[in-house]
C-alpha cells in the first residue's frame, strides 16, 4: 500500500517532467501543422546550457537564463529556417526539424564531448523532503514537481485569460481572420515556436541533473514525447497533460511491480502449456512487466490509433 | 577551443602517419566499437586507451617484427551485431587481420560467429578476434573457438571472486540482483544465484530482474522496489548511462548498502557518482591502478592522462592485449599466418604491466588473471573523470579463476 503511494508521486514527477515537453510539442503542432522532430534536442540544449551556466553562475541562474536562450533559439529556427522551408509542404518541413536534431546532437558532442558532463543537484536541495514509510522523496522531486505545475498554471492562464493568448488561440483556428484584423501572425507563430522550444527547456534544465544530462538525453526521449501528444490528441493542452501522467504513472507502476504474464494469462482462465521449453509462446509466458514497462506507452498509443484516431482530447485525425 | 585544437592535431596526425605508412606496412588492428550514440563516451575511451597503448608499449620501442608499426583503425558499429558485421567485412576488406571489441557481449557473440565462418572459407586471410571486454561466459564455453581470445576475466570469474568477498560479510542477509536484459545481464544473474546458493546458503535473493538495455530513463520505481525488499546488497553488471541511472537512482532514494558493480567507473559515471558512492559503491575487476602496483604502472597512467587530459584507464587489460599481440607476433615471426600468432598467444604467461601475471588458458583461451574488488573513493594517484574520485584495491584474488571449469572442446586449425 505504501509503494502505491510512492509511485504515485514518482509516477506524478515521470508524467509532469514529460508533459513539460510535449506542451511545447504539442502548441507547435497545433499552429504550424508541423511536427518538431528537433523538440527534444532543445530539451538537451537546456540542460546542457544549464550546466555551462550553473558552472560559472550557479544552477539558479541556470534555471533562469538556458530557457530563455533556447527559446530565443528556436525562435530564430523559426524565423530564419523553418519559415524559409514552410512554402515547399510539410514533407520538407519535416525533413528540416529532423535534420536539425541530427545537428544538435552532433554540435553538443563536438562543444561537451561525449561523456556525461557533471551537472549536478543544487547543494541547498539536496535533503531528504520526507520519507513515506522508509521511502525517501528527496527534495529535488518536490522542487520539480512545484516547477512543472506552476509552468501549467501559467501556461493555461496565458492561453486563456490574457489577450495575447487570445489572439494565439484565434490565430491556431484562423490565421487568415486574425491576420486580416491587422495581427501579426508570423510573429505569434515565431513567438509561439520560441515559448514552445523554451518550455523543453526548461524541462531539460530541470531534468538533466537527475537523468544525467548526456549527448544521448534527446534520443531517449525524443520518441516518448511524440506518442504522449499523439495519445491526448495532436494540438490538445489538456490531452498532452492527461496523456503525460498517464504513461508517468503505466511506466511507474509497470516496473514496480513484477507482473508476470504467466498469472495474467492465468488469470483470464489460460492454463500453463505443460512444457514451457518446447512451446512456441515461450517468451510471451515469461515476461514480466518491467521488462515491458517501457513499450507499454507505444501500445496504449497503437490501440488509441485504432480506437479513437483523434486522441482521447484532440479535434483532428492525427 | 581546445576541442577544435585537439581536432586540428589529430588530423595533421593522421596525415603524418598516413604518409609515414607510404615507408613501412603497419600492422592494422580494427577496433569496432560504438564511436556515436548513447554508448559513444565508452567506445571513444577505450579507443583512446588502444591508440595509447600501442603508441607507448609497442611503436615507441621500435615496432614488431624489425620496425613494423602497430596502427588502431576504428570502426563505429553502433553497438549493433548488425553494423557490426558489415563493419568486420569492410575491415577484412581493407586487408586487416585483427579485429579488438569489447562493449557488449551480443556483439561479440555476432563477431566471433563471423570470424570463425570467414576462417574456415577463407584460409589465406585469416582473421584474429581480440575481445578485451565482452564478457559472457559462452564466448569461452559453448561458443569457444581457435580465433577467439578473451582478455578480461568473463563474468563468472568476476562473480566468482565477488562472491568470495560477500561470503566473507555476515552482515550480508538479503541481496537484490538487477541487470540488462541481454546475454551478459542474464550471465551475471545467473552466477550470483549459483555462487551465492554454494559459498552462502543462508542469504537470501530477494529480487532478480533485468530491464531493457539502453531505453530505461528513469530508475526510480526500481531503486523503490530494491529498497523495498529490504535487501543489505545489490548487484548488478549495468553498465554506461544504465549503470549510471540505476546507481544514482538506488543511493538517492536513501539506500546505504554495499552496490556491487561490474563497471561503475569511469566515462563520467565516477564523476557522476562523486561523494554520493563514497563507502557504497564497489567495483570487480582487473588491472590495479590505485595504489600503483609498480613505477611502469605509475608512468603509464601519469603519461596517458597527459596525452588524453578527458580519458582515464578504464580498461587496464588494453595494455595486455597490445603487449601479448606484439609478443606472440615476435614469436611467432610472422604478422600473416595467424595459427602461428594464435599458437604463439596460446598458453602464453605475461607479467603484466598491472602487477601479476596474465596467463592465456589454452583450453579455452581465456585470460587468468589477478581480480581484484576496488572501492569508488577519493584520495586516490589516478582518479577517473578528472573528479578526485577513483579507484582503490580492497581486496586482491589472485589468478582467479584458474581452474573454473569450461566446456570448450576447441577445434584447432
Amino acid at each position: 500500500m505504501d509503494l502505491v503511494l510512492i509511485n504515485l508521486i514518482d509516477g506524478l514527477v515521470t508524467g509532469l517532467l514529460l508533459f513539460m515537453l510535449s506542451a511545447g510539442l504539442t502548441l507547435i503542432f497545433s499552429m504550424m501543422g508541423v511536427l518538431n522532430f528537433a523538440h527534444a534536442s532543445f530539451y538537451m540544449l537546456g540542460a546542457y546550457f544549464a550546466y555551462q551556466i550553473s558552472t560559472y553562475l550557479g544552477f539558479w541562474m541556470g534555471l533562469l537564463i538556458a530557457p530563455l536562450l533556447v527559446g530565443v533559439l528556436g525562435a530564430l529556427v523559426e524565423r530564419y529556417g523553418l519559415r524559409r522551408v514552410h512554402q515547399y509542404g510539410h514533407v520538407p518541413e519535416l525533413i528540416f526539424t529532423f535534420g536539425l536534431a541530427l545537428l544538435i546532437e552532433e554540435a553538443v558532442q563536438f562543444v561537451w564531448g561525449r561523456d556525461r558532463v557533471p551537472y549536478e543537484i543544487p547543494e541547498v536541495l539536496e535533503f531528504t523532503a520526507f520519507t513515506v514509510s522508509g521511502f525517501a522523496i528527496p527534495a529535488y522531486k518536490v522542487f520539480m514537481l512545484f516547477i512543472s505545475v506552476a509552468i501549467f498554471i501559467l501556461l493555461l492562464w496565458f492561453l486563456t485569460r490574457t489577450r495575447v493568448g487570445l489572439v494565439i488561440q484565434a490565430a491556431l483556428s484562423y490565421p487568415r481572420t486574425v491576420e486580416a484584423l491587422g495581427h501579426n501572425v508570423p510573429l505569434v507563430f515565431m513567438g509561439v515556436f520560441g515559448v514552445g522550444t523554451a518550455l523543453a527547456g526548461v524541462a531539460g534544465v530541470i531534468a538533466g541533473p537527475v537523468l544525467s544530462t548526456f549527448p544521448g538525453m534527446a534520443f531517449v526521449l525524443g520518441s516518448i514525447v511524440f506518442v504522449t501528444i499523439v495519445i491526448g490528441g495532436l494540438g490538445s493542452l489538456s490531452g498532452a497533460l492527461v496523456a503525460s501522467l498517464l504513461i508517468g504513472w503505466l511506466t511507474t507502476f509497470a516496473k514496480s511491480y513484477n507482473v508476470r504474464a504467466e498469472d495474467l494469462l492465468n488469470a483470464i482462465g489460460i492454463s500453463t502449456p505443460e512444457n514451457l521449453d518446447e512451446s512456441l509462446w515461450r517468451d510471451l509466458w515469461t515476461i514480466t512487466s518491467p521488462q515491458i514497462a517501457d513499450i507499454l506507452p507505444y501500445i496504449l498509443m497503437v490501440l488509441i490509433l485504432v480506437f479513437r484516431p483523434h486522441g482521447l482530447f484532440g479535434k483532428r485525425d492525427a | 577551443m581546445r576541442k577544435t585544437t585537439r581536432f586540428g592535431l589529430s588530423a595533421a596526425l593522421a596525415l603524418c602517419i598516413g604518409a609515414s605508412a607510404a615507408f613501412a606496412e603497419n600492422i592494422k588492428i580494427a577496433f569496432i566499437d560504438p564511436l556515436s550514440g548513447p554508448f559513444a563516451a565508452t567506445g571513444t575511451d577505450g579507443l583512446h586507451q588502444y591508440e595509447f597503448a600501442a603508441e607507448e608499449l609497442v611503436n615507441k620501442k621500435g615496432g614488431v617484427l624489425g620496425g613494423k608499426k602497430f596502427e588502431i583503425v576504428p570502426f563505429d558499429n553502433k553497438i549493433s551485431p548488425k553494423e557490426s558485421l558489415i563493419q568486420l567485412q569492410v575491415a577484412i576488406d581493407q586487408g586487416i587481420r585483427f579485429i579488438a571489441q569489447g562493449n557488449s557481449s551480443g556483439v561479440a557473440n555476432a563477431l566471433t560467429d563471423a570470424i570463425k565462418k570467414h576462417n574456415k572459407r577463407n584460409p589465406d586471410k585469416r582473421v584474429l578476434f581480440l575481445n578485451y571486454s565482452a564478457v559472457d561466459p559462452a564466448l569461452t564455453n559453448d561458443k569457444c573457438n581457435f580465433w577467439h581470445f578473451r582478455f578480461d576475466a568473463n563474468a563468472d570469474i568476476k562473480m566468482d571472486a565477488l562472491t568470495d568477498v560477500i561470503a566473507q560479510k555476515p552482515e550480508i542477509k538479503k541481496v537484490y540482483i538487477i541487470g540488462q536484459d541481454y546475454s551478459f545481464g542474464k550471465a551475471v544473474a545467473a552466477a550470483a544465484v549459483k555462487f551465492l546458493g554454494q559459498k552462502r546458503p543462508d542469504i537470501e535473493i530477494v529480487g532478480n530482474e533485468l530491464h531493457p538495455i539502453g531505453k530505461v530513463k528513469d530508475f526510480t520505481p526500481y531503486a523503490r522496489k530494491i529498497i523495498s525488499s529490504g535487501a543489505d546488497a545489490v548487484i548488478t553488471g549495468n553498465w554506461g548511462s544504465d549503470m549510471v541511472g540505476l546507481g544514482k537512482a538506488i543511493l538517492e532514494n536513501g539506500f546505504k548498502g554495499p552496490l556491487y558493480t561490474y563497471y561503475a567507473a569511469s566515462t563520467g559515471i565516477t564523476a557522476a557518482f562523486g561523494e554520493a558512492g563514497k563507502g557504497s559503491l564497489k567495483l570487480v575487476g582487473e588491472g590495479q591502478i590505485n595504489p600503483p602496483p609498480n613505477d611502469r604502472a605509475d608512468a603509464y597512467a601519469t603519461a596517458f592522462k597527459a596525452k588524453y587530459p578527458d580519458d582515464d584507464l578504464g580498461q587496464p587489460r588494453i595494455a595486455n592485449v597490445i603487449e601479448m599481440l606484439a609478443k606472440a607476433i615476435e614469436q611467432a615471426g610472422t604478422d600473416t599466418d595467424m595459427v602461428a600468432i594464435a599458437k604463439a598467444l596460446e598458453g602464453m604467461e605475461h607479467d603484466s604491466i598491472w602487477g601479476g601475471k596474465v596467463w592465456m588458458r589454452p583450453q579455452d583461451h581465456q585470460a587468468i588473471q589477478n581480480v581484484h574488488i576496488f572501492a569508488h573513493t577519493d584520495g586516490v594517484k589516478h582518479d577517473f573523470d578528472n573528479s578526485g574520485y577513483g579507484l582503490l584495491v580492497e581486496s586482491t584474488v589472485e589468478m582467479a579463476g584458474k581452474d573454473s571449469p569450461t566446456t570448450c572442446k576447441m577445434k584447432r586449425p
